[in-house]
């Protein structure tokens, strides 16, 4: 059975994802990846008629069950610390952050 | 027994009278915690430590217990207070955020975040007066359905068995339930994570209409399926504790308007009259052999479908109708759909960890912001997290998408589907609940299924589709198989009907009061 998945289109997910992973890490992930596209294909089989729609989620919502949409309010927050003592590196109150490098885009 | 054997609402019903304390319910369980817990799951923990130990816990808050318990029997003291569930000991799967604790969602990469704030499930338990004990283990980010991707080891174990896995995603919350550690713990389900753990450790676990409780403070997997609900050794337990946690929350949009109702005063109502419904799509699994690449068609344990029988009888005799043959037809693609959608979620919802904001980030000298990223997410992810993200991306990629996940989305509409029809009242079936086996197994061995993602994620199969449906689901404890595993049955109402679902388990469990399999107790020292 061939895979789905390459390994071309395997790293190219990799690197999008931006994961660096172990000879072995990938090994199993591209395996564990191509039997689950295989048992997603019994999906293709089924009669899906043209009028059925996409649901989101199960539940449609509507008045009846769910509130409208509020403004968006700008508000402080009393403890923006707590936040940013969670943050690996810190200075003067910002997150500090490797070299961010330069890509052109295509 | 003593303390630790209570439900939760005779413990808070006394607490309230003042016939014991808080702090003396506390101190019993906690005591027998240290009895039968064992080590808490650590990084770097070792898997096979203990194995006849539960080892539910992740974080033990004892001192925030302690404070807590202190100042509600103060309270009560003053006659200030009369919660609903003054005293009880609640466990918290740790996905969900508790201020001032660590909240790790089992994962490497959230091991050292302490959260900023108080999820609402959790607020509204302690504003009742649960004593909040701790932090529960799981599946990584709840990926998967025996806790053992957790990074977080010794996983949780079985307490009727510790050879065998409590199930998951939520089994530190069911197996601290089943050991007596805690007398609820609060969890979530996704595909089943409430309700197959719950079966494997023979108690009672509900999965919500999708909305009824909040998800604020949940740290998300997937956004369109994820449903907080109780885990309860008793169905007044459980009515009690989602009466505390459902209900409109104006810090999640997604939470429903619809006014939540006496779920404990229709408890006792009984069966008469209802129709409840059998279908055979829920007595056979289909799955992918990957060995040999087929799909697979079995029929399920013949000690399983006989529960189920064996329940509908019950609840004939109490005065129900029972419609056999509901046609469920799309039951089966649960599983493909869900390993569609959920991970197109699962991987928007992860993206967020970059080592930048909070949690992990690498230690190793590193070229730019990319390759700290990189670095970061490589080092802190599991395995099941990585499949997720990249599985995810792949099938919702702009040239595939149609394929796949636009297709998967018409699917869950056609599961959907298969409920209405099954429910309507000018139907053919006209059925108020669907009854069926919460699982296609009892619990597995610890080691037995684990890395076998596609075969482990079908042991959700029977309960997926009500979380594609956004329906309620409840699995209640309904006896042992021939190796003395718990078996769990299921029921599947329409949406917002978890009164009527308590209520038939409340029956069944009146029916089944006195059989001899309610005297068992799992096999861990307990208290007598």
């Amino acid at each position: 059975m061939s895979d789905e998945i390459t390994s071309d289109i395997f790293w190219h997910l990799v690197e999008l994802a931006a994961l660096e992973l172990t000879t072995e890490e990938a090994e199993y992930l591209r395996k564990e990846m191509n039997n689950q596209l295989r048992s997603i294909h019994e999906l293709a089989a089924i009669p899906i008629e043209s009028e059925v729609p996409i649901a989101s989620h199960g539940i449609p919502y509507n008045e009846s069950n769910s509130a409208s949409n509020r403004q968006d309010v700008w508000r402080p927050y009393k403890e923006a610390g707590k936040i940013l003592s969670q943050a690996p590196e810190t200075e003067e109150g910002y997150i500090v952050v490797p070299e961010i490098p330069h890509k052109d885009l295509d | 027994m003593d303390i630790v054997g209570l439900p939760a609402w005779e413990i808070a019903d006394k607490v309230r009278r003042k016939v014991i304390s808080a702090r003396e319910v506390l101190d019993a369980h906690l005591s027998h915690i240290r009895d039968v817990d064992g080590v808490s799951g650590s990084i770097n923990g070792d898997k096979g430590n203990e194995p006849e130990k539960i080892h539910a816990f992740i974080t033990l808050t004892e001192d925030r217990a302690r404070k807590q318990a202190m100042e509600l029997d103060e309270k009560i003291a003053a006659g200030e207070f009369s919660g609903s569930l003054a005293g009880v000991p609640v466990t918290i799967k740790d996905i969900f955020c508790v201020e001032s604790t660590p909240s790790t969602a089992a994962s490497k990469i959230l091991a050292n975040f302490v959260a900023p704030y108080t999820a609402t499930p959790v607020t509204r338990l302690e504003k009742a007066g649960a004593i909040v004990l701790g932090k529960v283990n799981l599946d990584e980010f709840t990926y998967g359905s025996s806790s053992e991707s957790s990074a977080f080891q010794p996983s949780s174990r079985n307490p009727w068995n510790t050879d065998r896995v409590p199930g998951g995603s939520s089994g530190g919350s069911a197996a601290a339930v089943a050991g007596y550690e805690s007398t609820l713990s609060l969890g979530t389900d996704t595909a089943g994570s409430i309700r197959q753990p719950a079966a494997f450790c023979g108690v009672i676990g509900m999965k919500p209409t999708y909305g009824r409780v909040s998800r604020y403070g949940l740290i998300a997997f997937g956004s369109s399926l994820d449903c907080p609900g109780p885990i309860a050794r008793n169905i007044t337990d459980a009515a009690l504790m989602l009466q505390v946690i459902a209900g409109r929350d104006l810090l999640d949009a997604t939470s429903a308007t619809v006014p939540v109702p006496g779920y404990t005063a229709e408890l006792d109502k009984g069966v008469k009259g209802m129709r409840i419904g059998l279908s055979p799509d829920y007595f056979r699994i289909t799955y992918f052999d990957s060995g040999s690449g087929d799909l697979v068609e079995q029929l399920l344990p013949e000690e399983i479908k006989l529960k189920v029988i064996e329940a509908a009888e019950k609840l004939q005799k109490m005065g129900a109708t029972i419609v056999e043959n509901v046609s469920m037809p799309h039951t089966k693609y649960g599983i493909p759909a869900y390993f569609v959608i959920s991970r197109v979620e699962a991987a928007s919802n992860l993206h967020r960890y970059d080592g930048v904001k909070y949690g992990y980030r690498t230690h190793e000298q590193v070229s730019n912001l990319s390759d700290m990223y990189r670095k970061s997410r490589g080092q802190a992810f599991g395995l099941q997290p990585k499949l997720r993200i990249l599985m995810g991306m792949y099938v919702s990629a702009e040239q595939y998408s149609e394929q796949y996940y636009n297709r998967a989305l018409r699917i869950r509409s056609l599961i959907r589907r298969d409920f209405e029809e099954a429910f309507d009242p000018n139907g053919k079936y006209r059925i108020n609940v669907l009854l069926t086996p919460t699982t296609p197994t009892t619990a597995f061995k610890v080691g037995g299924m684990y890395g076998d993602s596609v075969l482990m994620q079908y042991a959700d199969q029977l309960t997926v589709p009500g979380n594609h449906a956004g329906i309620p689901g409840i699995s209640i404890p309904a006896g042992f198989d021939k190796d003395g595993l718990p078996i769990g049955i299921q029921i599947l109402g329409p949406d917002f009907s978890e009164a009527l679902l308590l209520r038939i388990s409340r029956a069944y469990e009146n029916a089944t009061e006195t059989e001899d399999w309610r005297l068992k107790k799992p096999a861990i020292n307990l208290p007598n």
